[in-house]
């Protein structure tokens, strides 16, 4: 089956993950701008990321026949400088018209701290002024509940904000239905330990429908799995869920969402 | 779709090697602890959280992971943004 992967961080991979996703069925992805394990001194540093986001990225997985899609901002760990995301904010322009580019993103919470809350809502002002839809992070483990709902408290406060151009990302079984609820769109993240497996990924599926739902491996430097969508179509496939839902989750959902993003020029397998 | 017996068959001895692991890591700590005395402040919150986590497994209804995700997480305040001055 074909499918989209609409969260991997493929700067973190190896070309052979490429070829790997390519055989697996994955025809497009999207790359959100993240933490790279380090925090980044200077705008320039980001300039360079970008530069690899909207340009190197989008070479690489054409060579194998995947469509290369991106989101740009900075993220919420390196947020809690504030100084320096004024920097990078006021830069994001320079990139925004780039092809591959669908939006901001991943923005969100890490620790819920007053400073990544601040860029949180500067970013949104960002949004706003470019038109742009928005992919959202929200935070790990224990930090998730509180910091997911501070997220919907932002956004359903700014009356600018459109939720049906609004993906929340890495839901779990405490936050998927309020993020719902309030008219978003949904992610969840299949990574080991710190997130969702497929077989939980799949009782989510059960128990709210497939609507406004995605799914996505997260796939990036740390212990992650850049084929977990597959894993999820198998487990799903194993409970003896229609083909139409499956598709639906892991391939028309993206689409429909991303189609809102003038950059998003899909083109399907023929 | 599978009913509740195929699903109870088909995962029962993947559940029941997790429980052993639960077990198991449960002794390793109460050996452990024999050794070492007394458990700080924060070890001792979490070992009452997944004593909590038991419980909630112990329990009926179809809503065990969330409660576990709730009990794991944070309080969520609504003045935060008040605490902000955001």
């Amino acid at each position: 089956m074909d499918y989209i992967d609409p969260h991997i961080h493929m700067v973190s991979r190896t070309t052979d993950d490429y070829a790997t996703l390519a055989r697996m069925g994955c025809v497009a992805m999207s790359e959100p701008a993240f933490w790279a394990g380090f925090d980044r001194g200077s705008v320039d540093g980001f300039r360079d990321y970008f530069h690899q986001l909207t340009d190197v990225e989008p070479k690489r997985a054409a060579q194998y026949g995947i469509q290369h899609f991106t989101w740009l901002c900075i993220n919420a760990k390196e947020a809690e400088n504030v100084s320096l995301s004024r920097d990078v904010i006021a830069m994001i322009p320079e990139f925004i018209d780039r092809p591959n580019v669908l939006g901001i993103g991943e923005i969100g919470l890490n620790k819920n701290t007053k400073n990544e809350a601040t860029v949180f809502l500067e970013h949104l002002d960002l949004a706003v002024k470019y038109q742009q839809q928005i992919l959202i992070h929200t935070p790990h483990l224990e930090d998730k509940y509180q910091g997911t709902r501070m997220i919907l408290d932002m956004l359903c406060g700014d009356q600018r904000i459109d939720p049906t151009r609004v993906l929340v990302d890495h839901v779990e079984e405490h936050t998927i239905s309020e993020v719902l609820d309030r008219g978003f769109w949904a992610g969840m993240t299949l990574y080991p330990v710190t997130k969702c497996t497929p077989e939980r990924a799949a009782d989510m599926i059960e128990q709210v429908g497939g609507e406004r739902l995605l799914v996505n491996s997260a796939g990036d430097w740390g212990p992650s799995k850049p084929t977990a969508v597959p894993d999820l179509i198998f487990e799903m496939r194993r409970r003896g869920h229609s083909e139409s839902l499956i598709r639906k989750v892991v391939y028309d959902n993206p689409i429909a969402f991303f189609a809102q993003s003038q950059n998003f020029s899909f083109k399907p397998r023929t | 779709m599978q009913n509740a017996e195929e699903i109870l068959d088909g995962t029962f001895l993947e559940v029941r090697a997790k429980l052993l692991e639960v077990a198991a890591t449960l002794d390793r700590i109460e050996r452990a602890q024999g050794d070492s005395g007394d458990f700080n402040h924060q070890s001792t919150q979490r070992r009452k959280k997944l004593d909590q986590a038991v419980e909630i497994l112990l329990s009926s209804g179809n809503d065990r992971a969330e409660r576990l995700q709730k009990l794991f997480s944070r309080e969520y305040e609504d003045a935060w943004r008040d605490d902000f001055g955001i």
